[in-house]
């Protein structure tokens, strides 16, 4: 075995590998990419059904409702300009409360209704998510510090967790 | 006042650093003995200088002095006193002193049981060691203080946020550091070698040792973290491929590829430019991770306090040590003495291959945590990567890896026998094929991929007791002769062993712990039950009870198999006192083939409550899979190769006066 035999050979499986490893990550980006939306934007264009997205906003007060099984809820969120109703059966998170930001993760069925198969809540009172904040900028009804009570403060500590 | 001593050791600590980190450098590039002799109490002056320093901020804590921002922010008066302790690293500022601190406690190990280490060496390891220490200092000091006062001081705190109350999470931070922090010592072996422009087999002795008890200690530390965030946020779910999680996980991987890649430069004398650049990367990603946890960069479940100013000082130091490090290694490693030769198929052509494979599978990782940051940058929305892209991506890239685990060790060095290797490992592969098989036939081939897993992690498991039969001759030379043989074997091949086999079980449980949970949720009220499987779990009752510093509902679930009394189940609902919030205790029953995992919600005021009831299959052969890696590392590390005798350099250094200067 010389050495640039050696090489060559490392340089071919290390091709292979990139080449491997491109096709998995674009096949990948190109399935598995979940996109933010705000109900606006909802409003202005409806995801293809079955399409897993995430939606984010604040939980419009008085819109929880608790549907006849016991487990499965219903609620709205809201930019503040329009509102989009989630159904999510399960446990909501401890820190879930009207009025406060949220983000859910799930598709519209075929009949245009969203079911949320996560609801993330950041566990701490304060928190609202970036993405949440800036969709609710982007709406223009919402400034720093106003308003919802929910300014994207420091949160007090690490390890918040999701719930799913 | 005793808070100002730590301050003041803090700074204390910082002037040492400085020193250490240029006179040395200076000694040994011109030859002065006095000067590199100074790192060795430098280091461990600034070691004991930070100790104070936490020391005294760990005392703030006990007395709850909320005078001091950060006691005042993260305890109160009332929590128990373990969590007083465990908040003085339960927030940014504390934290980063231990980072800190940990840092130069794998300084001053150096400098006191590397008296075997050539000077020169020595000298300048350590004092790239204190260069990252004066860049992680300067930027506790100037951008997050611990020991900042308040005027006046509050009566009371804001307490530790609840979920972080909790024994598993005191550990998990300083174990994690002490792995990804420790990665530090192989990238400051790494500089020294390559300003001095030599490594060999001796050095990859002196970096393996540091390198093997990072790795550890990152294991058990994400073992820890992956486990808390299974009993603790009470949805059965213990990895969320969270970019604070991948964070931890990338330094892990490539910590494993430089792991198997200094045994090629230890034994075979090759592979040493690669081993140098994956030294350099290993720490590049402990750093990088540090980046992505504090500066607020990304949303994610995990992350600290926020402050763009934190970020860019990060960034950086970032910049700096990998935009030098690696201009140094593109400077000087062409001109390193090239190592020896290897055939393709060989123990060093498998390693390198297990290299390239880890490198592919962080790269996929990297691309999948920075990818929606990258994209938000550049204004195309927000987007977020999640499990889907991980199992598409990283999944089949490991895959090959660990079938190759199980080839590899029975190849020889230089020139391996695939056919021969195979031919051992028929078994083996036999075992995989019906494991597979099984799998498939229990969900009905519903899901293949969960098949080639448990397929895989047989085979795993197979193959390395088939190495271990073959290294004890097992049935060849009589079972006497092979029981001296298997305590006469290394415990470096021990450690192998054990690692290799964690592994195997490990990925046992994650591939049934995600491909075949279930779940129930349901309004229950007493004497309703719920059936899973073969368990049935019966609502007793639901009655309030009280802790230290919360108050909770407690929940009494009998659980029933096969009609026989099996288990009282007890999750809890706490509401802490400080903090309105509230958090689920889930009630976790182990056995062999799973967990039973009961979590209690809220109540809807007319006697129901929410409940949700997992079955969680495998769960625990993740932790015992884990364990067992720990254990392999613990093992290989008390190999005696590594404290006795690592024969020193000096001979080789006699042979060759004075190379590569």
């Amino acid at each position: 075995m010389k050495r640039k035999t050696l090489r060559l050979y490392l340089v071919v499986i290390s091709l292979c590998l990139l080449g491997i490893a491109t096709t998995l990550v674009l096949n990948a980006f190109d399935r598995e990419l979940v996109f933010f939306f705000s109900p606006s934007e909802i409003v202005a264009e409806q995801p293809v059904p079955g399409r897993i997205i995430r939606l984010g906003g604040l939980v419009e007060t008085g819109s929880v409702t608790k549907l006849g099984d016991g487990a499965t809820f219903s609620f709205r969120v809201t930019d503040l300009k329009a509102s989009t109703t989630i159904a999510y059966r399960g446990v909501l998170p401890d820190l879930f409360r009207e009025g406060q930001g949220v983000v859910v993760q799930g598709a519209f069925n075929e009949s245009g209704n969203f079911v949320a198969s996560e609801v993330l809540a950041k566990h701490d009172e304060n928190y609202l998510p970036p993405e949440v904040a800036k969709a609710l900028k982007a709406s223009g009804r919402w400034q720093e510090g106003a308003g919802t009570g929910a300014t994207p403060a420091a949160s007090p500590a690490q390890g918040e967790g999701t719930s799913q | 006042m005793i808070t100002e001593i730590g301050h003041f050791a803090l700074v204390l600590a910082l002037v040492l650093a400085m020193a250490q980190a240029s006179l040395p450098l200076i000694g040994a590039q011109h030859g002065i003995r006095a000067w590199m002799a100074l790192a060795k109490p430098a280091a461990i002056g600034q070691f004991v200088f930070l100790l104070v320093a936490f020391t005294a901020l760990i005392h703030a804590f006990v007395v709850s002095d909320f005078s001091v921002v950060v006691v005042y922010q993260h305890s109160h008066s009332q929590t128990p006193l373990i969590y007083k302790i465990s908040a003085a690293w339960g927030q940014h500022e504390g934290s980063l002193l231990l980072w800190v601190l940990i840092l130069s406690f794998f300084g001053a190990l150096v400098a006191i049981f590397g008296d075997n280490l050539p000077p020169r060496l020595k000298a300048r390891a350590l004092a790239v060691q204190a260069m990252i220490g004066v860049a992680f200092m300067l930027f506790t000091l100037f951008t997050s203080n611990p020991f900042a006062r308040l005027s006046p001081a509050p009566l009371e705190g804001q307490e530790l946020n609840p979920l972080l109350q909790d024994p598993g999470l005191a550990f998990h931070p300083p174990m994690l550091y002490v792995g990804y922090v420790g990665f530090s010592m192989a990238f400051s072996f790494a500089v020294a070698a390559l300003i001095e422009g030599r490594v060999d087999a001796a050095w990859a002795r002196w970096v393996r040792p540091w390198t093997l008890l990072s790795w550890t200690c990152l294991t058990a530390g994400i073992a820890l973290g992956a486990r808390w965030a299974y009993y603790e946020l009470g949805w059965g779910g213990w990895w969320f491929w969270d970019p604070v999680e991948n964070a931890s996980f990338m330094p892990w991987l490539m910590g494993t590829a430089l792991l198997h890649s200094a045994i090629v430069v230890e034994k075979r004398d090759a592979l040493k430019a690669w081993t140098l650049l994956l030294a350099l990367l290993t720490f590049g990603f402990s750093m990088l991770g540090t980046f992505l946890v504090r500066s607020g960069v990304i949303t994610s479940v995990h992350a600290f306090a926020q402050d763009p100013a934190r970020g860019l000082f990060i960034l950086a130091i970032l910049a700096l040590a990998m935009g030098g490090s690696l201009t140094l290694f593109a400077w000087r490693a062409p001109g390193m003495k090239a190592g020896g030769l290897f055939a393709p198929v060989s123990r060093e052509g498998s390693l390198m291959l297990n290299n390239l494979l880890l490198a592919t599978a962080t790269a996929t990782v990297l691309l999948g945590t920075l990818y929606p940051l990258a994209l938000d940058l550049m204004g195309g929305g927000s987007v977020s990567v999640g499990t889907p892209y991980y199992t598409a991506t990283f999944v089949p890239l490991v895959m090959p890896l660990i079938v190759l685990a199980g080839i590899g060790p029975l190849m020889g060095w230089k020139r391996g026998d695939l056919k021969g290797a195979l031919h051992r490992l028929w078994a083996a592969g036999f075992l995989a094929i019906a494991a597979m098989g099984v799998a498939l036939w229990i969900d009905f081939g519903q899901q293949a991929l969960a098949a080639a897993g448990i397929g895989i992690g047989v085979w795993l498991l197979t193959a390395t007791f088939l190495e271990w039969t073959k290294r004890i001759s097992l049935f060849r030379i009589g079972l006497g002769a092979s029981l001296r043989r298997a305590f006469g074997l290394p415990r470096a091949a021990y450690g192998m062993t054990l690692a290799h086999a964690g592994l195997a079980i490990a990925i046992i449980g994650i591939t049934a712990a995600s491909a075949w949970k279930s779940e129930e949720i349901r309004q229950m009220r007493p004497n309703d039950s719920i059936t899973i499987g073969s368990f049935s779990y019966v609502l007793q009752s639901v009655a309030p009870s009280r802790g230290e510093n919360y108050i909770a509902e407690r929940a009494h679930f009998k659980v029933l198999k096969d009609g026989q009394f099996y288990t009282d189940l007890y999750p809890e609902r706490r509401q802490y006192m400080v903090q309105p919030m509230p958090t689920t205790e889930a009630a976790i029953q182990s056995h062999i083939f799973g967990d039973l995992y009961a979590v209690i919600g809220e109540g809807d005021g007319k006697g129901a409550w929410t409940v949700r009831i997992y079955e969680e299959p495998l769960v625990p052969w993740i932790w015992s899979g884990c364990l067992l890696m720990v254990l392999g590392g613990i093992v290989s590390m008390s190999d005696r190769r590594y404290r006795v005798g690592a024969p020193s350099r000096v001979s080789a250094a006699q042979a060759a006066p004075a190379a590569g200067e």
